[in-house]
């Protein structure tokens, strides 16, 4: 479990990023954490697995405050995928990099070498295994990132904008991924601004806004509330939008992914014919 | 008549084994605002290339067929004559910026273009207004968020008011909101000054209502061309794998469930609510 308990959080430059934050996150969740540029979000989750301490209150994972161990020692239950991929890589082949952090943790070479192939694997990077991580493609750099941090098993993944730049295709696979993790009851966090991806994800969605949460709760409720989006400078999904335009014709406010408009709009308008 | 044209456009980097686009004929029509879409790795980042003149003039390489940007040959001319007609927004912000604040990053192409000091002033206040960053013009580029920093890019290309707009994915790093802002600058621009634009997204949902030519790419190639609400509803679009806007993919259903819908094919929500507006009323 994490656990954020009123977290404060001054940049060395004054800037405020965090002012009060108090969240729990349970074993298997699956949360979205959404708000404007700067509303701390990134902040907030380099808290998890502890690049940055606290300047107030405190943050908690599995009972342990953040500030008693070391980051190495929370890597190993909490991977981090940041935003941009680059910054991760640094190795001359993929294989390389994904063995990397093993090594560091110091596991042995047949079970460094099966996670590797597993790894590579399941992200779709065996034919690049071989290949130096700058000759790939931006999305599929992220995926190698993805797959260093998958390596070494942590309980607890997140990503940071996992989507921005992926094509249709790549955010299917992501969504197919997230959900194969969920299976495994993995904690997944992800930190983004795409609503539509969101939509089709079904989320807890934790909202920002200046340092604060102003908004928790399952993203049907969450990204259905205009009122309380537009705060955090989120627009609702397009689904949504249509039907709030429509909520004077008696339609349900509460629908955010196709296929469920779908079903809606069928009864509805089957209905008016008979 | 055609403000750009490629003929049979074909490119290799240097040391790549195939063409990253491959035989290559459009023609863009002035004031038109054009998307250009495909999965990633298809091509449209060395089209843009291509249409600026960083290919073939930056990056070397083999480039087959003709390229015409303003009545002008592209391999022709120097990049910074090409610079005055055409400005590009480039995918990653960073690899853009070098000025030490914001303003004088959004006057580096004017000062090049030798502009008068109060003209000068006069259009980068206007392009640090748009891009709503003027706030911040005396801020250090690199210090700013992915977010700001594409918009001190964009603002760089508006001040220069070229007849054309390049923008690759110029809004990925920024909030909805500020997404949205930004692409509804970028659309004024168009309908009132008759600003060229192409834009290259993967995020239709956001931007195939702006559009009202669309170019889809796959494997380097230019495979479907034309009026975006008859493109993003063909079932080729669909298969390459494009995110056709939510709307038009309800639109879409419904009608496979024949649900007898007006035949204006949506593009956005507001169209799709009026389209549903009207079948509720008529049944």
């Amino acid at each position: 479990m994490i656990e954020a308990r009123d977290l404060y959080f001054t940049y060395p430059n004054g800037v405020e990023a965090l002012k009060g934050v108090s969240l729990k996150i349970k074993n298997g969740e699956f949360v979205a954490i959404m708000g404007e540029n700067g509303a701390g979000k990134t902040t907030l989750i380099k808290h998890f697995n502890g690049l940055l301490k606290p300047t107030g209150g405190s943050v908690f994972i599995d009972e342990t405050e953040t500030t008693k161990v070391t980051v190495a020692t929370l890597a190993r239950k909490v991977g981090f995928v940041f935003q941009n991929a680059d910054k991760q890589l640094f190795s001359e082949t993929v294989e390389e990099e994904i063995a990397f952090a093993l090594k560091n943790f110091g596991f042995k070479e047949n079970i460094i070498r099966r996670r590797v192939t597993w790894a590579l694997n399941l992200l779709d990077l065996t034919q690049y295994r071989k290949t130096s991580p700058f000759m790939l493609s931006g999305g599929e750099r992220k995926r190698v990132a993805l797959a260093s941090v998958l390596a070494w098993k942590p309980r607890v993944l997140i990503l940071d904008e996992p989507t921005i730049g992926q094509d249709h295709q790549q955010k299917e696979k992501l969504l197919q991924f997230i959900l194969q993790m969920k299976t495994q009851r993995k904690t997944i966090i992800i930190v983004t601004h795409d609503v539509e991806f969101v939509a089709e994800c079904h989320p807890r969605v934790i909202l920002m806004s200046q340092g604060r949460i102003i908004a928790d709760g399952e993203a049907r409720k969450i990204l259905t509330n205009p009122e309380i989006l537009i705060q955090a400078s989120i627009v609702p999904p397009q689904i949504t939008q249509i039907f709030l335009q429509l909520s004077n014709l008696k339609l349900p406010r509460e629908v955010i992914d196709t296929y469920e408009a779908r079903e809606k709009l069928l009864n509805l308008l089957e209905k008016k014919a008979e | 008549m055609s403000i750009i044209e490629t003929k049979n456009l074909t490119y290799t980097y240097p040391g790549g084994t195939k063409p990253s686009i491959e035989d290559v004929s459009i023609k863009i029509k002035k004031g038109e605002f054009i998307l250009i879409t495909g999965p990633s790795g298809c091509g449209k980042t060395t089209l843009c290339r291509c249409f600026n003149g960083l290919i073939p003039h930056f990056y070397q390489g083999e480039l087959k067929g003709d390229v015409t940007v303003v009545g002008l040959k592209v391999a022709e001319q120097p990049i910074y004559e090409l610079a005055k007609h055409v400005g590009l927004v480039f995918q990653n912000p960073e690899n853009q910026l070098f000025a030490l604040s914001v303003e004088k990053d959004v006057a580096f192409g004017l000062e090049n273009l030798g502009v008068q000091r109060e003209e000068m002033l006069k259009r980068v206040n206007w392009a640090l207004k748009l891009a709503g960053i003027y706030d911040i013009r005396e801020r250090t580029p690199h210090e700013l968020s992915g977010g700001q920093q594409q918009r001190v890019a964009i603002a760089s290309v508006l001040a220069m008011q070229p007849e054309v707009i390049i923008l690759d994915e110029p809004t990925s790093f920024l909030d909805p909101l500020g997404a949205k802002k930004i692409f509804e600058v970028i659309y004024d621009l168009n309908r009132k000054l008759g600003i060229t634009v192409i834009l290259v997204e993967h995020r239709l949902d956001l931007t195939a209502r702006y559009a009202n030519h669309i170019i889809i790419m796959d494997n380097g190639k230019s495979v479907l061309d034309g009026e975006p609400r008859k493109i993003l509803s063909s079932e080729e679009a669909l298969l390459i794998g494009v995110g056709i806007p939510k709307p038009t993919r309800l639109y879409q259903m419904l009608q496979k469930d024949k649900v007898n819908l007006d035949n204006i094919i949506p593009l956005s929500s507001d169209e799709m609510a009026t389209v549903l507006r009207e079948a509720l009323k008529s049944q």
